[in-house]
């Protein structure tokens, strides 16, 4: 036997409630409604209101972010898209000729782009550029080094990359969660250029890892790392550089960052349009706005972290402390002692995620 | 002849009740651990995904050390954690089904499972912040003058242990709580009468007949602990790996979606293993 319950009163109550939600549902939505959306696939700097607002006023659209760490993360969240759910990417700079052979990226119209007033160091053109043709253009720069407290560890020590792997400062370092530029930093340590690093060298990178990782406390991403090193649970934050201390500069003065003798590891990342994308126009022109002298300014100091802006009018915009933050001045001499990221082909890239693994079980 | 009618037409009902269950679950989960199962079968050749139907996933788990420690890694975990749980879960259980008055104990649950409401992140990152070398507790015991130095809580293998310890110890309290009420006390009572003192009451009695629901609690325990990704990776320090954290490596890193496939059906024979125990114990218990 059934009862019943769409009695009229009911109705009425059940039609009363549905209109009440539909008024509240009505009244959280803003009143200007952007009228177009931008999907961008982008580092977590990007995320930053004070970075997306003003394009998104200028152009009346709303910018969907989605943050990801590592261009292999990258590359997987697109495979696991429909094409044309990206319209900008945010790829590491030693990753656009990766991504072009994927045919995920749209040629950029040179002229379109503020490539005169860039750094010459980092335009970049081989990794930029293929075949003649523009698929990613140069955002910004920095360094991973290391980074530490200044008043509790030896600035000198921190000269010398062994001091990682060694036991003077055990139980007091953190590494930074991302294969690539420590392991290419502890390339450097061994004396091999980031750009000759193959197969061959892997025993040996392998065993000073697991070495570092005895020495270490934690191994984390981007923002423990930062915690960790901020609050002091540990001094010295391995792969950290300007990007983890800079943005602390004001709250925190007792971290520095250095590149050591050996050298550092330089990270240049690099915006592109998505071939599929459904609005190529509107996507340039994020890309021109965060090429602009204003956007870079706000990238380059963004929340997450700071780094160099590629656009050398950026200055410009930025305070004397913040240029400070960023070492401006010291940009030469620190140009002159980095190397890019390592570039491993398919299988390499296989070992040295599989020693990464190795090292964490360590 | 009409009862076979009748027992056509309920045996349509049943099926009737039963179908959307069972469409939901080869839908959701037949079909997808279908796939799952064949793609582990397949090789990751740079980018692309080759079907080549070998067993090379799972030999590579098995040959590769830091890929097999990280079963290790999860089993000690979970194991620790589910006796750890069980051990402090059933002293508090017994406490609000014994000891507190009955007009209270829904009180005494509700304030027992609070910590459920808070997201699951937060909790673990609340952890980091109390287990953290200048957290409330390292700092209340320098304090009081117990240690000199900071004691090395986070990011170990211990916080990860205490932020699953909290949250299962919940769990627990409720399947036993459950357990313990449902328990006749003329059950007690009779061991009483026959002589039996409080500790030979409660070993004798109370215990055997909790033990369903201690298992049952311990179970799920075992899975939901097992398959977590989120603890060991905040609270942990990424100083060793678990199961899921490499599944999530292979998935995040290098989509390497036959490799994460293998491990999730390593995964889930081991599941169902600790299953196929509990289900035969109970089993046993009540034969």
């Amino acid at each position: 036997m059934f009862r019943h319950v769409s009695t009229g009163k009911t109705r009425n109550k059940l039609l009363g409630g549905a209109a009440t939600m539909l008024l509240g549902a009505l009244a959280i939505v803003p009143s200007a409604q952007a009228t177009e959306e931008l999907n961008a696939l982008v580092w977590c700097d990007h995320t930053d209101p004070a970075l997306i607002e003003p394009f998104e006023k200028e152009y009346d659209v709303k910018v969907n972010l989605k943050e990801y760490e590592g261009t292999g993360a990258g590359l997987s969240i697109i495979e696991q898209s429909r094409p044309g759910d990206w319209d900008v990417m945010v790829i590491d700079g030693v990753d656009v000729h990766r991504a072009v052979e994927m045919g995920i990226l749209a040629e950029i119209p040179a002229d379109a782009l503020p490539t005169a007033d860039l750094f010459p160091e980092v335009v970049m053109a081989d990794n930029n550029v293929v075949d003649g043709k523009t698929y990613a253009v140069t955002e910004k720069f920095g360094y991973n080094t290391i980074s530490f407290d200044k008043t509790k560890v030896d600035p000198k020590d921190m000269e010398d990359i062994s001091v990682i792997w060694s036991d003077k400062y055990a139980g007091r370092i953190a590494v930074y969660d991302y294969y690539l530029p420590v392991i290419g930093l502890v390339g450097l340590g061994l004396g091999i250029d980031t750009a000759d690093l193959g197969a061959d060298d892997m025993p040996a990178i392998k065993e000073k890892l697991f070495a570092m990782k005895k020495a270490s406390k934690q191994v984390g991403e981007v923002v423990s790392s930062q915690t960790a090193l901020a609050t002091g649970e540990v001094d010295i934050l391995v792969g950290g550089g300007e990007w983890i201390t800079a943005v602390l500069s004001e709250d925190k003065p007792n971290l520095d960052w250095v590149i050591p003798k050996q050298g550092g590891l330089r990270w240049a990342q690099s915006i592109a349009v998505m071939k599929d994308s459904e609005k190529p126009d509107l996507a340039l022109k994020f890309v021109q706005y965060i090429l602009s002298p204003e956007g870079q300014s706000r990238l380059a100091t963004s929340s997450c972290y700071w780094g160099m802006p590629a656009n050398a009018k950026a200055g410009a915009n930025l305070s004397d402390a913040q240029k400070a933050a960023l070492r401006w001045d010291d940009q030469a001499e620190y140009l002159k002692n980095s190397q890019l990221y390592p570039i491993p082909d398919a299988d390499l890239d296989a070992q040295m995620q599989d020693a990464w693994v190795e090292m964490l079980q360590q | 002849m009409a009862s076979a009618t009748l027992e056509t037409r309920e045996n349509r009902r049943a099926w009737g009740f039963v179908t959307p269950a069972l469409l939901w679950t080869v839908a959701f989960f037949v079909i997808p651990f279908i796939v799952m199962a064949a793609i582990s079968l397949a090789t990751r050749k740079g980018r692309e995904l080759v079907m080549a139907w070998n067993l090379d996933n799972y030999i590579a788990f098995f040959e590769k050390a830091h890929l097999l420690k990280g079963l290790f890694v999860s089993l000690e975990i979970t194991f620790t954690v589910t006796l750890i749980s069980v051990v402090l879960a059933y002293p508090l259980a017994w406490i609000i089904a014994e000891r507190i008055p009955q007009k209270w104990q829904r009180m005494a649950l509700i304030m027992a499972i609070l910590p459920f409401w808070t997201s699951y992140v937060v909790r673990s990152y609340s952890w980091l912040l109390v287990l953290a070398k200048n957290g409330v507790i390292n700092n209340t015991l320098m304090h009081i003058g117990l240690i000199a130095e900071p004691l090395e809580l986070a990011s170990t293998r211990s916080a990860t242990v205490i932020g699953f310890v909290h949250f299962f110890v919940m769990l627990l309290t409720l399947t036993i709580y459950a357990n313990l009420v449902q328990m006749p006390p003329n059950y007690r009572r009779a061991a009483a009468d026959l002589g039996a003192n409080g500790f030979q009451v409660f070993w004798h009695v109370v215990l055997p007949l909790t033990l369903p629901g201690i298992m049952v609690g311990a179970f799920l325990t075992f899975v939901l602990c097992i398959g977590d990704y989120i603890t060991p990776q905040i609270l942990g320090g990424n100083n060793e790996l678990a199961l899921p954290q490499i599944i999530m490596l292979q998935l995040g890193r290098r989509a390497d979606f036959p490799m994460a496939a293998t491990l999730s059906i390593i995964l889930m024979v081991v599941v169902t293993l600790a299953y196929i125990a509990c289900a035969r114990w109970l089993k046993m218990e009540r034969t």
